[in-house]
């Protein structure tokens, strides 16, 4: 049903961004890329790809340099599906960006505690995440003030009203705050997701299943030998996710690595992330493990037709794309060869 | 440089002679232990090279491997630099300085320890954790060899310049005040024998002119003993002639009864 009326809103969009997707570096530029001796040589072989253009007026390369026109380029292809998208796709897209604007929230809140000139930090923010309120938290001076005036009117006010209180902005752990919102938001956008119902919630349900336990896992592990307490850990879980509930409970209890990976065990997908991470000969870490998966799944989303989780697929691998490119780079500029091919290839 | 006329402006006297010997020797003594105290200092100097040099190349290859870790936070966190900036409230890892004491020279010593709670260790919590703490080991080693460096390069500064004013004054004792004062003594020993010889000559020579004013006394009083013998001829008369010619002899009392005869002497 939901392929009928889908074209009429959404076609233009999607064909656009499987016109983005077909520009993502496949193997073989990796591979040339891996190749390269110099920054100069780098900049050689993006010249053939998409980010040609925007690294023609640069003099000089550097990485930092590097990553920041990659991501302004993602961006502004980003914007232009925002800007042409009509209302469910629409709401979808803002989801998408919540994530961003934790960070840039987290960030903005940082600078007050500390009673910082917050608009220098303005320049630091995720250009996804901009909001249009979001200059407004620079006015206020003080941490109630903050809350009381200026998070209620960001699109995160519901994440920071069920969860925290403004006591809680002074006391807690920044990180803390930033992941008890995330897991506020990966509920939310779960749901939001789920009420679409057909291929969106079913890929986008796959997808962020995933980042909910990838999340869990990471904070579990993370928190060994920390002054985080098991209960606040607990507290930290999205409810979502394949590992919720018991996977979740049993993470909670888990004092060493061993007990996450038996508590992994059970899923047939979550097994091989644990395979061998222990031994000393793998370059692969979890992390990388958990890169490789997600661009799996994103890879599978764009199989199907009529669906929102392209948008998102999209977005996730254009920056894995720009990691990679950034870690060539990085290993090129500073001569470290061997780990070049740590990144992880997408098509 | 150090010439014949490079001596002390002194009273060639034997006191300053005795002071002189004892500046001598106290020169002397002091040569020696600034050149040991010289080899000394030389010794660590040359040890501090080469530690230098290692600390320069584990340097080098700490901080390849540091920025490379970085590298990674980057590759999976994403910029976490604000973020560790703020969270930072004390310093974990702190310098020491303390003092060393290498053949009297004040060497400062730097040592590095950690204090406190780690203030980023839940930073990366959802993401990158491992990465995050994996690079704060590898800056921490970093900082480390840094702060090993710089106690080394402040000693190497500071022996340099000791040596230095060690070895000029060694050369400074050795070359002009030792000579300076062997050349005062000297030169007090030759002015002291000349004093003597004169002294010497000055007594034989009134001894001469004494023996010769004594000869022409008697000269004189033979001829005038001659003269009033040929006159009187009575002794008596003659004593009292010669005792009325001599002033300081002009004491009656005791003299008059005595029939010494080197009485002129």
């Amino acid at each position: 049903m939901e392929g009928l009326f889908y074209n009429a809103d959404d076609g233009y969009l999607e064909a656009i961004v499987r016109g983005y997707r077909s520009s993502i570096l496949n193997n073989t530029s990796y591979i040339n890329l891996t190749q390269c001796e110099t920054l100069e040589d780098v900049k050689l072989q993006l010249q053939a790809s998409d980010y040609g253009g925007i690294l023609q007026n640069e003099p000089h390369m550097s990485t930092s340099m590097l990553a920041q026109k990659c991501t302004d380029k993602l961006v502004q292809e980003f914007e232009y599906i925002r800007a042409h998208a009509v209302a469910p796709l629409q709401h979808f897209l803002d989801y998408m960006t919540y994530a961003y604007m934790i960070d840039n929230v987290i960030l903005l809140i940082t600078g007050t505690l500390h009673e910082r000139d917050t608009h220098e930090l303005l320049e630091r923010c995720h250009p996804l995440g901009v909001f249009d309120s979001m200059p407004a938290l620079c006015v206020a001076t003080n941490v109630a003030e903050l809350y009381n005036s200026v998070l209620v009117e960001t699109p995160l006010a519901p994440y920071f009203k069920d969860c925290l209180s403004a006591e809680d902005l002074d006391e807690m752990n920044i990180e803390i705050i930033r992941n008890t919102l995330y897991k506020a938001y990966l509920e939310d956008f779960y749901h939001f997701s789920q009420s679409f119902g057909g291929p969106t919630a079913e890929i986008m349900g796959e997808l962020l299943q995933f980042e909910a336990d990838r999340r869990s896992l990471n904070i579990t592990i993370n928190s060994f030998g920390t002054e985080l307490t098991k209960d606040d850990r607990a507290k930290l879980f999205p409810n979502v996710g394949r590992l919720y509930p018991e996977g979740n409970l049993k993470l909670a209890k888990s004092d060493d690595i061993d007990q996450v990976k038996a508590t992994c065990d059970v899923f047939l997908e979550y097994r091989q992330f644990f395979d061998g991470t222990s031994g000393a000969g793998t370059t692969k870490t979890l992390e990388d493990r958990f890169f490789e998966y997600e661009v799996h799944l994103n890879k599978k989303s764009f199989q199907q037709q009529f669906h929102y989780a392209i948008f998102y697929s999209f977005l996730k691998l254009k920056e894995q794309e720009i990691r990679n490119i950034v870690w060539i780079s990085e290993c090129i500029s500073q001569g470290q060869k061997e780990r070049i091919n740590n990144y992880i290839p997408i098509f | 440089m150090s010439g014949a006329n490079n001596r002390l402006a002194v009273f060639p006297t034997r006191m300053t002679l005795s002071v002189m010997k004892q500046k001598l020797k106290g020169a002397q003594t002091g040569h020696s232990l600034l050149k040991r105290k010289s080899e000394a200092l030389t010794k660590r100097f040359r040890d501090i090279v080469k530690k230098i040099d290692d600390a320069k190349r584990l340097m080098g290859k700490v901080m390849q491997v540091a920025s490379f870790s970085l590298a990674e936070v980057t590759y999976i966190t994403g910029d976490i630099g604000y973020q560790v900036q703020e969270s930072v409230k004390n310093a974990q890892f702190r310098v020491r300085a303390k003092q060393e004491n290498v053949s009297g020279v004040m060497l400062p010593v730097f040592e590095s320890y950690q204090e406190g709670a780690n203030a980023n260790e839940l930073t990366g919590l959802g993401r990158g954790g491992q990465q995050v703490q994996r690079c704060k080991e590898t800056y921490i080693k970093a900082v480390e060899t840094l702060v090993e460096l710089a106690s080394l390069q402040t000693a190497f500064v500071i022996l340099d310049e000791v040596i230095k004013l060690t070895n000029r004054r060694v050369n400074a004792i050795e070359h002009i005040i030792i000579p300076r004062y062997e050349n005062t003594i000297k030169h007090i020993i030759s002015e002291l024998d000349e004093q003597d010889r004169e002294e010497f000559f000055r007594l034989k020579k009134v001894q001469g002119k004494k023996k010769e004013a004594a000869a022409r006394d008697t000269l004189e009083r033979e001829s005038r003993q001659a003269a009033e013998g040929a006159h009187s001829n009575s002794p008596e008369n003659a004593e009292a002639a010669v005792l009325s010619a001599d002033p300081s002899l002009a004491d009656p009392g005791d003299l008059l009864g005595g029939e010494d005869d080197d009485i002129i002497f």
